[in-house]
């Protein structure tokens, strides 16, 4: 019998692992920031599934401040990607690493 | 006392903040101080644990399980005083060369690099310390992120294409390394229900969810580390980026990952590492070793030559793994392995950033990274080409040199332990490395053709001077460092989780 928290869980698990699949196989690269963004709500969900623990249940405030402190972390990670492809881009033309094809 | 690990984070802190603000004009004076600093800061705390033992500091007051702490023994101080001494080597060689690097490119007056230089770096050199002072697994997720965003920015002060395509391969490898490591975090907290490196190492157990947090948080780290085969991002990254930029990155920033991947192993899953683990991790490092090297020999450029090096000498670090764990029914831990791997990173640490300085250098004077180009080198460049031969010294592990102490140990220890087939492949490599660093020598020493060498700051060479005879100069005296590292030896299991609990020095 699985319980809610299980689900939520492998569900980040399967989320993390389509999602680290996206980074790798496609080589646009708006693509690859937003499949990064997705790994990270996966990890995200991940926490926000166990914050819910023990007997009798209580909420646990730890992993929302660590998703909370872990979203700051996406924000400012995610602008750095986005200027730096926008910098190649005005450079190249392109929105792709040159050795990358698309798969 | 605990105060000065604080400061050692919060004084390059003040200083990128003050360097960001002021005007650009006085940044390389106000950073270059407050690199002084930290780097006195580091020091003091090194010598602080050397004399006193460990040091313990609760942020705020709140102590673990709930609370952030800063921890920090011989393993620890070990790696902020390897940072302190090299980064303060590398803050004196940029003070020059980017000031000659932009009247060369634009003409005085222009933009300046060394404007935004100096917050990004002393933000770097924050962030490794806090790596480095951490005993909470979250906190150091964020200190990881902060070491890899701020070490993809100080590659921008690079402006060509080559450079922005670099770095952005390294900051997608880097982020996607990050979040494996955080799901790893998540699952030992799902599991644990702390984040303090030496809690959950004491009531590991070896089920699913912790297998699978050891491999998410191993093979992130791994990427960021650049261990062969996920070394992609590394070449590009550390050949591109400007010189002082590429010695910190390869001295620095990768040992961040690597220290991080042996605290984990060694305190947190050492129930769970086994013989076939280590010789997993050895093949591996032998493969970084041979590839690497070998990658090395085929370049024609110096910049990548060195980077391809870097990756080659992590293989020699990574072979503590299977020498130290206990191997062929012997219950102890080998010590000496553990010793020799870590001081290999020491040696390393100084000659690359010494030998990316020189090259730095010839850049500057040559215009060109090309090998070929270098004819006349040692005529023109006497003390660059001689900084750059010693640091090759070190790296082939030559007596009297630091890398020949670190290999000496590795060596004894795979004999020790029936892994011969490690101290083959140490040797071997040696070679490989004695290779590519003639190779350079040998055009250094050909008689000059055009073009003519450019006069470079007599400080930048003199700096790498400087790293390249310490490289040298640690094998004579390698008795306190040992020290250092035996009380940060993770393995003497007991005496750790009693300090960490009990006793400690304040």
């Amino acid at each position: 019998m699985m319980d809610q928290a299980t689900i939520y869980a492998m569900a980040a698990v399967i989320v993390f692992c389509f999602a680290l699949w996206g980074l790798i196989s496609y080589a646009h690269l708006i693509r690859k920031i937003m499949a990064l963004n997705i790994m990270g709500s996966a990890v995200f969900l991940f926490f926000g599934a166990m914050t819910r623990r023990g007997e009798p249940e209580t909420t646990d405030p730890v992993p929302q401040a660590m998703v909370i402190t872990g979203i700051v972390v996406a924000v400012a990670a995610t602008a750095f990607a986005i200027s730096l492809a926008k910098a190649i881009h005005r450079r190249t033309g392109q929105l792709r690493l040159p050795e990358e094809r698309d798969a | 006392m605990s105060d000065l690990v604080v400061w050692s984070i919060c004084l390059p802190l003040l200083g990128a903040a003050a360097t960001f603000v002021g005007p650009g004009r006085l940044a390389p004076a106000v950073g270059g101080a407050f690199a002084l600093a930290t780097a006195v800061t580091g020091a003091m705390v090194t010598w602080l644990v050397y004399d006193g033992g460990v040091m313990r500091h609760e942020l705020g007051g709140w102590g673990a399980p709930l609370g952030v702490e800063l921890y920090v023994d011989g393993l620890n101080v070990f790696m902020l005083g390897m940072t302190a001494v090299v980064a303060l080597a590398i803050s004196v060689a940029s003070l020059t060369y980017f000031g000659v690097r932009d009247h060369a490119a634009s003409g005085p007056g222009r933009w300046s690099s060394a404007g935004g230089y100096w917050p990004v770096w002393l933000t770097l050199w924050a962030s490794m310390n806090l790596a480095f002072a951490s005993a909470d697994l979250f906190n150091l997720y964020i200190a990881l992120e902060l070491v890899g965003l701020s070490a993809v920015a100080l590659m921008l002060i690079g402006r060509d294409t080559q450079v922005l395509t670099a770095a952005m391969r390294y900051l997608l490898a880097s982020l996607m390394a990050s979040l494996g490591y955080l799901l790893g975090v998540a699952m030992l907290y799902a599991r644990y229900g702390t984040l303090d490196l030496y809690l959950i190492g004491a009531q590991l157990t070896g089920e699913p969810a912790t297998w699978m947090a050891m491999a998410l948080m191993s093979v992130g780290l791994f990427v960021k580390t650049a261990l062969f085969p996920l070394h992609f991002w590394l070449p590009p990254a550390h050949s591109s980026a400007p010189g002082p930029v590429s010695a910190i990155l390869s001295a620095l920033v990768v040992k961040v990952s690597f220290y991080l991947l042996l605290r984990l192993w060694f305190v947190v899953f050492a129930d769970l590492l086994s013989p076939t683990f280590g010789q997993v991790v050895g093949v591996l490092a032998a493969g970084a070793i041979v590839g690497g090297s070998v990658q090395a020999i085929l370049q024609r450029r110096l910049k990548l030559l060195i980077a391809y090096s870097t990756v080659a000498q992590l293989g020699y670090m990574f072979l503590l793994v299977p020498l130290t764990i206990p191997y062929g029914g012997s219950e102890a831990w080998h010590g000496g392995a553990w010793s020799g791997g870590m001081y290999h990173m020491l040696s390393h640490a100084l000659a690359k950033s010494a030998m990316f300085l020189a090259a730095a250098a010839v850049l500057l004077s040559v215009g060109s990274d090309r090998i070929r180009h270098f004819r006349g080198m040692a005529h023109e460049l006497p003390v660059a080409t001689f900084a750059f031969a010693l640091a090759g010294v070190s790296l082939m592990g030559l007596p009297p040199s630091g890398g020949f102490v670190a290999k000496w140990f590795l060596v004894s220890a795979a004999i020790e332990t029936g892994q011969w087939w490690w101290a083959v492949v140490i040797l071997g490599g040696g070679l490989l490395t004695a290779a590519y660093i003639f190779m350079v020598i040998r055009y250094a020493f050909l008689p000059p053709s055009p073009p003519a060498f450019k006069p470079v700051p007599k400080l930048l060479q003199a700096t790498a001077m400087v790293l390249a005879l310490l490289a040298v100069l640690i094998g004579l005296r390698a008795v306190e460092p040992f020290a250092l590292l035996e009380m940060g030896t993770p393995f003497v299991e007991a005496a750790h989780v009693g300090t960490h609990q009990g006793e400690v020095a304040e």
